[in-house]
């Protein structure tokens, strides 16, 4: 059994992601507590809310301190949608918002085809389609795999952030997740 | 552009699944989470839920319906019906379910859209009409309102609403083909997704409204046969539409 937190921005729908941990015969909680995220496997920051309001929380817990700690110490981070958003310095969302900032790079809105980007699409290089549901999307540096133009993944350190949702993916996002849990 | 949606919608009332449904080959009959697993498996690309009682007493058990569905379903699900205040899109969303669906509520009061798409973003927020004779239908299509349908979606958008599902009240249930001119018209006027609904009574139709939008919505042609919804995807795909690919339905 695997212990995952799944990190509570204080709003939005963290039931998903526990489900599919749960199916995958992981155990999970749900906190934004310093001392829990810090002492556990693998930490989640899932993809839920608006990037102000979710900043807000995690300065004001002590949960976007505790994840930068965590990161030093090489401890894995899955960021999702939002959460692997947030990780950037920076996103224009809600009028700029300063992130957690573990790797470096921005997120910017997306000005090409429909906005928000709604639906599957294949990602490369791995050749899966997985969900998404994204308006703003990570200019990166580290970026691991692409959708469509847009950077989908980004690697660093122990951090591994994706736009699309595992959660909602189907077989190919339950796979992902195991790939996550494996190594911890 | 991201990959074609097939999206089964079901009527639920009383917590159960009601309206249509052949419900051949499912043990529990109208169980709303055991029919989104099978439409899962089958294929289906996401979900909608339309609370057709949708009365306030009724929230408690769709509440429990969305977070049973969530705890099951791997694939997104957007539900409909009931949602007439933040609060209500409030506990839908934090019960499991990935967007909301307004429809009368939102044509009362658009600021309704905006806040909603402030607190869980545009992609949290559909936004349904009705639409005949140029016109917004509301009540399940027996008000006629004086809003005019191009103007209320682009309008809806605007404030917030990251997609249209858009239903030709002229073309729903008579299963000759979505209403393509209506869906190429709203597409043309808004910058978001558009999901075609009403209509569907064959593959070649799905692929006609697929070939021109982001999205389908597709009721009795599968629900007259849930376990013939792989079978339906290939036909689409056939005719060229490429949805994404299954491989656990290989």
């Amino acid at each position: 059994m695997n212990d995952v937190v799944v990190v509570d921005y204080g709003a939005g729908n963290t039931r998903s992601v526990r489900a599919a941990l749960a199916h995958l015969g992981a155990t999970s909680v749900v906190s934004c507590d310093p001392a829990v995220i810090t002492d556990v496997d693998l930490v989640i920051l899932p993809g839920v809310g608006s990037a102000r309001s979710a900043m807000d929380h995690l300065d004001s817990t002590g949960a976007a301190q505790a994840l930068r700690d965590r990161f030093e110490t090489g401890a894995p981070i899955l960021g999702i949608c939002l959460g692997m958003q947030l990780a950037l310095e920076h996103s224009d969302e809600d009028g700029g918002v300063d992130g957690i900032g573990l790797l470096s790079g921005s997120v910017h809105r997306m000005t090409e085809g429909r906005v928000p980007r709604l639906g599957w699409a294949t990602v490369e290089p791995w050749g899966d389609a997985y969900y998404f549901a994204h308006s703003y999307a990570a200019h990166c540096p580290d970026g691991v795999a692409t959708s469509e133009g847009v950077t989908v993944a980004v690697e660093r350190g122990s951090f591994f952030g994706v736009q699309f949702h595992p959660e909602k993916s189907g077989t190919a996002g339950l796979a992902f997740l195991e790939r996550c849990l494996s190594p911890v | 552009m991201p990959l074609a949606r097939l999206i089964p919608c079901l009527d639920v009332a009383h917590g159960r699944v009601v309206k249509g449904v052949n419900f051949v080959g499912l043990r529990d009959v109208g169980d709303p989470v055991e029919l989104a697993k099978f439409y899962s498996d089958g294929g289906a690309d996401e979900l909608v839920f339309l609370d057709i009682t949708a009365t306030p007493e009724e929230s408690a058990t769709m509440t429990t319906v969305v977070a049973d569905v969530a705890d099951v379903l791997e694939i997104p699900f957007t539900v409909g019906g009931g949602v007439r205040s933040v609060e209500d899109a409030i506990r839908i969303i934090e019960s499991g379910a990935d967007r909301v669906s307004l429809n009368s509520a939102a044509l009362a009061d658009p600021s309704l859209i905006s806040a909603i798409a402030r607190r869980y973003g545009s992609q949290a927020v559909v936004v349904a009409i009705d639409a005949g004779d140029g016109v917004v239908h509301t009540h399940g299509g027996r008000v006629v309102t004086a809003t005019k349908t191009i103007p209320w979606a682009v309008e809806a958008a605007s404030r917030g609403a990251g997609e249209i599902l858009l239903t030709s009240i002229s073309h729903d249930g008579r299963r000759e083909g979505f209403d393509l001119v209506l869906t190429a018209a709203v597409r043309d006027a808004v910058s978001v997704p558009v999901i075609a609904s009403g209509g569907a009574g064959s593959a070649a139709h799905v692929a006609d409204a697929l070939r021109i939008t982001d999205a389908a919505l597709i009721a009795s042609i599968v629900h007259e046969n849930p376990a013939g919804l792989p079978g339906l995807r290939r036909e689409i795909q056939d005719l060229g539409i490429q949805l994404r690919p299954m491989r656990e339905l290989i």
